[in-house]
């Protein structure tokens, strides 16, 4: 199975974890949830769109990440499940 | 009922009505406790429980001062299970991480209330989660005395750890394996408390300088340990190197010495944190370039303090809580370096320590628009603080400053209304962040010394505008109505509620 990994469980930062799938699935896991988890979703989606790769699995660890950086980790983790 | 501040207050407590609506307080003491004529020597913890009766319904009264080395609590908790007693009362001046084996004992209605004044750890959990049976009371270091003294709170035992402990029942916490330095905290109970045990490692003829009055001591338990020196103090208490707490620092330095607090004379508390750390490294360098010297640093004393006095650039230290290994070494030998209760140090009802302060650093959990602050749950009202010292140096202070980051892992620090309210707006005067510091407007005063001063000044309003560019605006998640503990102000007033979640 192709997945491709991205980011840390450290403080700011998020782990993500992404994998094909015949339909987009997005879990998310924050200690911000109950505050952003509709903003973290918003951006998963809006980046999944961006590069045309809307149907994958995407689990979002979050420690409280700002946008950019969930966006470039799920950038970067697709670009890992694509190499290999 | 609603407070002052729009908060909800439950029925049978007073509500808050403004900081220093105390001043308007006739204050009645009941009296101390009976003085006993020698101690009687205890042999084991089971003996302390049937030669003092102690049964169902009881209080018993702890202090902190061991913090997460602490072994007397537990063992107290362990006694109380094979006993099954019932309806029992804590009322320690904390509650550590390492107090976990009171989690059952609530659960089982073994310990059915609690008052203290902070809470961390899977205690302050099983109590936000609705575990324990009467509603949870959280006072301030300076409200605690005050709640003893008044009869609020009333201990049938105090079961107080004593690092050494002469035959007398005289107790000092400077030496002994378990020395902790200051037993402040321990004070109130030591006089007020219906009866008064002592648990020592520690027992030897006589003490020199006794911190806590025989007098007063019933009973004396000798044990193998009453803690574990790892738990007791930290091994050093450090200086920020994170960038943004250092460059919080060098703005709140700056601005108390714009203000002109940086002076001969000068008395100042910051916290152990190391942001608060390093405000004082900064006003200590600017001390020494100057050939300042100040009156007096007080409260949890960290060994930064203790290198200050050593260095002449304070007369003297007030110490009612030793945090590290060279507090306590300090504090045993400078004669300048001298321990206080509780009451000293913070209760509005006695000649304190805190009124005197020209500063104190404080951080934040939560600060809203009219400047309250949360320090005691977090931002989803999980208890995992509490005020300690906080709100009673706030309002002592001359001048307040908050230093905290703008954000810390997405959450904006800043708020409309913070989730629970322990320390008023009208105590917090300024708001140090690492992108601009905010005046609270009552301070006219230090806005006219601080607009001019080239600092990065700004309203409140447009520090949370600026987090919330960067952070997007959170959604407001809804909150339980059910409560679970009040947030009582050092007059004993209730500030806020604190609910289950």
């Amino acid at each position: 199975m192709k997945i491709g990994v991205c980011g840390s469980l450290e403080s700011n930062d998020a782990l993500i974890t992404v994998k094909p799938s015949e339909k987009q699935e997005i879990v998310i896991k924050s200690i911000v949830y109950d505050f952003f988890h509709e903003q973290i979703e918003q951006v998963i989606k809006d980046t999944l769109k961006e590069v045309n790769k809307e149907n994958l699995s995407v689990l979002c660890e979050d420690k409280g990440a700002l946008d950019y950086t969930i966006k470039s980790r799920l950038l970067t983790a697709i670009k890992r499940m694509e190499e290999k | 009922m609603k407070n002052i501040l729009g908060r909800e207050v439950p029925q049978g407590f007073k509500a808050f009505n403004g900081s220093s609506e105390y001043k308007k307080v006739q204050f009645n003491r009941i009296s101390k406790k009976k003085t006993s004529d020698g101690v009687i020597m205890l042999d084991s913890y089971a003996d302390l429980f049937d030669k003092l009766g102690i049964t169902d319904g009881m209080t018993l009264s702890f202090h902190h001062h061991l913090r997460n080395g602490d072994y007397v609590l537990d063992e107290v908790c362990k006694e109380i299970k094979k006993r099954d007693l019932k309806n029992m009362g804590f009322a320690p001046s904390s509650i550590f991480p390492n107090y976990s084996s009171m989690v059952e004992l609530i659960e089982n209605g073994n310990i059915t209330s609690i008052s203290t004044d902070y809470a961390n750890g899977p205690v302050a959990a099983a109590i936000s989660n609705g575990k324990l049976k009467d509603l949870f009371v959280m006072y301030t270091h300076g409200g605690r005395p005050v709640a003893i003294e008044s009869g609020d709170l009333r201990i049938d035992v105090a079961i107080l750890a004593v690092p050494t402990v002469d035959k007398n029942g005289n107790g000092t916490g400077e030496i002994g394996k378990s020395a902790c330095g200051s037993l402040g905290y321990a004070v109130s109970d030591l006089m007020y408390a219906d009866k008064v045990v002592l648990v020592t490692d520690n027992l030897v003829d006589s003490i020199e300088e006794p911190f806590l009055d025989g007098k007063y001591v019933d009973y004396v338990l000798k044990v193998d340990a009453i803690g574990d020196p790892a738990g007791i103090v930290s091994g050093t208490t450090k200086i920020t190197k994170d960038p943004v707490g250092l460059k919080i620092a060098r703005l709140a330095a700056a601005a108390l010495d714009k203000i002109g607090l940086i002076k001969d004379g000068v008395s100042m508390q910051t916290g152990a944190g190391g942001t608060s750390l390093a405000v004082a490294s900064f006003v200590k360098k600017m001390m020494q370039e100057r050939g300042i010297k100040g009156s007096f640093a007080s409260g949890g004393i960290t060994g930064y303090f203790t290198d200050m006095l050593e260095e002449g650039l304070f007369d003297e230290l007030y110490d009612v809580q030793c945090f590290d290994l060279s507090a306590v070494q300090s504090i045993a030998k400078n004669k300048n370096h001298h321990g206080m209760s509780g009451s000293r140090y913070a209760s509005c009802f006695d000649d304190n320590v805190v009124d005197k302060l020209d500063f104190v650093i404080l951080g934040a959990t939560e600060i809203d628009l009219d400047f309250n602050v949360n320090v005691t749950t977090d931002s989803h009202g999980l208890i995992m603080g509490g005020s300690g010292g906080h709100s009673d140096t706030a309002h002592g202070a001359f001048v307040t400053v908050i230093t905290t980051n703008l954000i810390k892992s997405r959450m904006p620090i800043i708020k409309e209304k913070v989730t629970t309210v322990t320390t008023p707006g009208e105590d917090v005067d300024i708001l140090v962040t690492e992108r601009g510091i905010a005046v609270n407007p009552k301070r006219q005063d230090i806005l006219d010394k601080l607009s001019k001063s080239g600092l990065p000044v700004c309203t409140i309003e447009e520090l949370l505008e600026k987090a919330y560019e960067i952070t997007g605006t959170p959604s407001k998640p809804v909150q339980s109505k059910e409560p679970v503990g009040v947030v009582v102000y050092r007059d004993g007033t209730v500030i806020d509620t604190i609910y289950k979640i």
